[in-house]
């Protein structure tokens, strides 16, 4: 029997995996992470959600969350400004005694008694860091008929090692049965990732988090799935459709400038599953009389007068006359003055790249500049 | 209770354009889509937000459904509003009978009760197809000065275009003792620009004169305004010298969206103190191909582009393919341009596919006699197949 999708909840942790891209989380969570042109990392598993059918999502936050409140104001972009659930946010619910939470179940722990208080059934736990459209309502029909404790959602295939080190690793029998769990092993070749998205009852999360503190337990990965592999029902869902994973600057730089090539993004936005982003009411984009620009991907609000070159722009950018720019993301309102060249390069928000200058890394660790920064 | 509004905002969104013929079959004039990423709404709806106008009635009756659906619950252009926001105010059954809006002074009368509920000191009247961008606070704030009954909006026009509009006859300070509504020999060059400010009770009590009037065609130009002179109401020019463009015929529509490209036009969209809002499509960034050629154009999310575009308006989700020519065009959302189709002076409505080799439109150069050159018009959902060629100023709103 199909399960009603408004028996389930979604939990966003918007701070989970914050270290990978450090330089970029250094004044916001990993939600809140600019990407693809005018996303923000946490649209994707919010999107996913609301178009799921899921009308009540709590968002777990940690630190430096002011960008995320800012991004979700209302939520209404998502669907999710209800009266009847919507979207909840959990900021920190950290004591002098805790201090911030350490792990998924502290984090969980501190918004309990919103877990207890919701009406719903089942929970879908998502991180920020896999950009995919997933339709969630198979996942959970599949927990329910499979009668799995929990399910987790993950994807088989050939991974290098600076993948596999950054992720849960599972070896499951045929029927998808969870046998052992690695957490970040140092290991590569083909093996079965976890995508960092579970389903489980609700009711079976509150007594797992209240035994788990009890015992001083703060890790899932760890004190959970590793721990109790055997005593628990843990399933996999395999996902094979298009996706990516930040687990590193350098994957960050690929999963954007991935996305120039039509098939990948044609695989990525489904029209009847959007991706639902904070509107910013920018003019639509201009291309000047001597602009060139091959092979990328442009928000709105741009003004080209430049050469533009396997780069993906976001809203506001503004690349001046006699300009170049190649394998590069520029993030919101980044300017390049008239002659500069950009080869290879990340620019935070509202970064000016002064005339004439030329700024260059390799493809390999591109260059990142910060937020605001003026070169 | 309703909060009180000093001044309401009343948009006549129910003209059939049917000027803009292949356009406006199945969507009001209003609605029609307008520089890559708005609808011609967009404008006085964005001017009334950002003048501080936060009550608007939008009065429809010509196919309403897109138009409705458009504007929603205002919350674009902040316009959801616990206490005034945007109302879309149809034609309705009373009592008394049911009437359509039968001019746009009697469209304005049957809304009495609307504009009432809010007991405004002043109403603005507004048309839902011009394209320009105005401080309705100042135009407020003159009429106040000068203690008018009406303040119309004008603006200086070449004498040349001068017949197509309704002209007026101003002393230096701005007092209007004459007007003539499309006059064969105009005299002055001063164009109302179908902008009127009123003191609300001078609107009501001649708007229910001209409903009882059995002559009367109940139309503002024609018998509202007349009525004020001919009573020696005080009726004030106020002159506004920004962009503003009437975008009533094809050709105008095209023009209009031409000078959003033209960098010597004076309409920024990219002030921020002034944005024009929009509803959003929710679509992925433009994605402009390895073959493609872009220039001197405006292109917004969702388009797949791999072909050459210039001097052309590109909206949501038109996918261009690889070695098709868009030239000097304008192509709606969703339009889709396959292999080595030709679009040139044209406009290609909404949802429609120009097949592989097909041709649209033509330069003025490669036309003999310039009369038969004209911008060529391709209606909405429509398809032109392969090898299928649609002559300038020709315009089709079915399938060829």
């Amino acid at each position: 029997m199909a399960i009603n999708m408004g028996s389930v909840m979604g939990i966003i942790f918007a701070n989970m995996h914050d270290n990978t891209i450090s330089e970029i989380t250094k004044s916001r969570t990993m939600g809140s992470v600019l990407f693809g042109g005018r996303y923000r990392l946490i649209d994707f598993p919010l999107s996913n959600m609301a178009n799921s059918g899921v009308s009540e999502v709590a968002v777990i936050t940690k630190e430096n969350y002011q960008s995320l409140l800012d991004h979700l104001g209302s939520a209404r972009e998502w669907d999710l400004a209800r009266k009847k659930g919507g979207l909840h946010i959990l900021p920190p619910f950290g004591n002098v005694e805790a201090g911030l939470y350490r792990g998924r179940l502290e984090a969980l722990y501190g918004g309990i008694s919103f877990l207890k208080a919701s009406r719903t059934e089942y929970v879908i736990l998502s991180d920020c860091d896999i950009i995919a459209t997933i339709n969630y309502k198979p996942i959970v029909n599949a927990h329910v008929e499979s009668g799995a404790d929990i399910t987790m959602v993950t994807n088989t295939g050939v991974y290098t090692s600076d993948v596999v080190s950054t992720s849960t690793v599972v070896t499951a029998d045929e029927a998808g049965r969870v046998k052992g769990v690695l957490h970040k092993p140092a290991i590569s070749g083909e093996c079965t990732i976890s995508l960092n998205m579970f389903v489980m009852k609700k009711s079976f999360l509150i007594e797992l988090l209240e035994d788990g503190i009890a015992r001083g337990h703060y890790s899932f990965e760890r004190d959970v799935l590793q721990a109790k592999v055997d005593e628990l029902n843990i399933r996999t869902y395999e996902f094979n459709e298009y996706f990516s994973k930040i687990y590193s600057m350098q994957s960050f730089f690929k999963a954007n400038i991935d996305l120039i090539d039509p098939e990948n993004s044609r695989k990525l936005y489904n029209p009847r599953r959007p991706i639902y982003t904070k509107v910013r009411d920018n003019a639509p984009s201009k291309y000047d009389l001597e602009c060139v620009v091959k092979n990328s991907l442009i928000a709105d609000g741009c003004i080209i007068e430049g050469e533009v070159e396997n780069s993906v722009l976001f809203r506001g950018v503004k690349i001046g006359k006699g300009a170049k720019v190649k394998n590069a993301i520029l993030m919101q309102d980044t300017v390049i003055e008239p002659n500069a060249v950009v080869t290879n390069i990340i620019t935070d928000k509202d970064v000016t790249i002064g005339e004439n200058r030329l700024i260059s890394s390799s493809e390999v660790h591109p260059l990142y500049i910060g937020k605001g920064a003026s070169i | 209770m309703f909060n009180k509004k000093e001044c309401v905002a009343m948009l006549l969104a129910g003209g059939q354009g049917s000027r803009l013929y292949a356009l406006t079959q199945s969507v009001a004039k209003p609605a029609v889509p307008f520089g890559a990423k708005y609808r011609i709404i967009d404008f006085p709806l964005s001017n009334c937000i950002n003048s501080g106008i936060d009550t608007v009635g939008v009065l429809t009756q010509y196919q309403p459904l897109v138009l409705n659906e458009y504007i929603g619950n205002g919350q674009p252009w902040d316009l959801d509003r616990m206490s005034g926001g945007v109302h879309v105010l149809p034609p309705y059954q009373k009592a008394s009978g049911s009437d359509w809006y039968s001019g746009t002074a009697n469209a304005i009368y049957q809304n009495i009760s609307f504009m009432d509920r809010y007991d405004p000191e002043y109403v603005i009247i507004l048309s839902g197809d011009h394209i320009y961008k105005m401080d309705y606070d100042k135009m407020l704030t003159y009429h106040k000065q000068q203690d008018a009954a009406c303040t119309i909006a004008v603006i200086d026009v070449p004498l040349e275009e001068a017949s197509r509009f309704g002209i007026m006859f101003a002393h230096d300070d701005g007092e209007i003792y004459d007007f003539v509504e499309k006059p064969k020999e105009p005299k002055t060059t001063l164009a109302s620009m179908g902008i009127y400010i009123f003191t609300y009770s001078k609107l009501k009590e001649y708007l229910i004169a001209n409903e009882n009037d059995k002559d009367a065609t109940k139309d503002f130009g024609n018998n509202i305004i007349p009525a004020l002179l001919a009573n020696n109401e005080r009726v004030y020019a106020y002159r506004f010298d920004g962009y503003w463009k009437d975008v009533g015929t094809i050709d105008s529509l095209w023009e209009a969206n031409m000078d959003l490209i033209n960098p010597k036009i004076p309409i920024d969209l990219y002030d921020p103190s002034w944005k024009i809002y929009s509803r959003n499509p929710v679509m992925p960034p433009q994605s402009i191909g390895k073959k493609a050629n872009v220039q001197n154009s405006v292109v917004t999310e969702g388009c797949y582009i791999d072909g050459n575009v210039e001097f052309s308006m590109i909206s949501n989700g038109v996918t261009i393919e690889e070695g098709a020519l868009v030239l000097d065009s304008i192509l709606m959302p969703g339009c889709v341009i396959k292999k080595g189709a030709k679009i040139e002076y044209a406009i290609v409505g909404e949802n429609s596919v120009v097949e592989e080799g097909a041709q649209v439109g033509s330069r003025p150069e490669n036309v003999e006699n310039r009369d038969e050159w004209g911008i060529a018009v391709v209606g909405h959902n429509l398809t032109v197949s392969s090898g299928s060629y649609v002559k300038p100023k020709q315009i089709i709103s079915e399938s060829v």
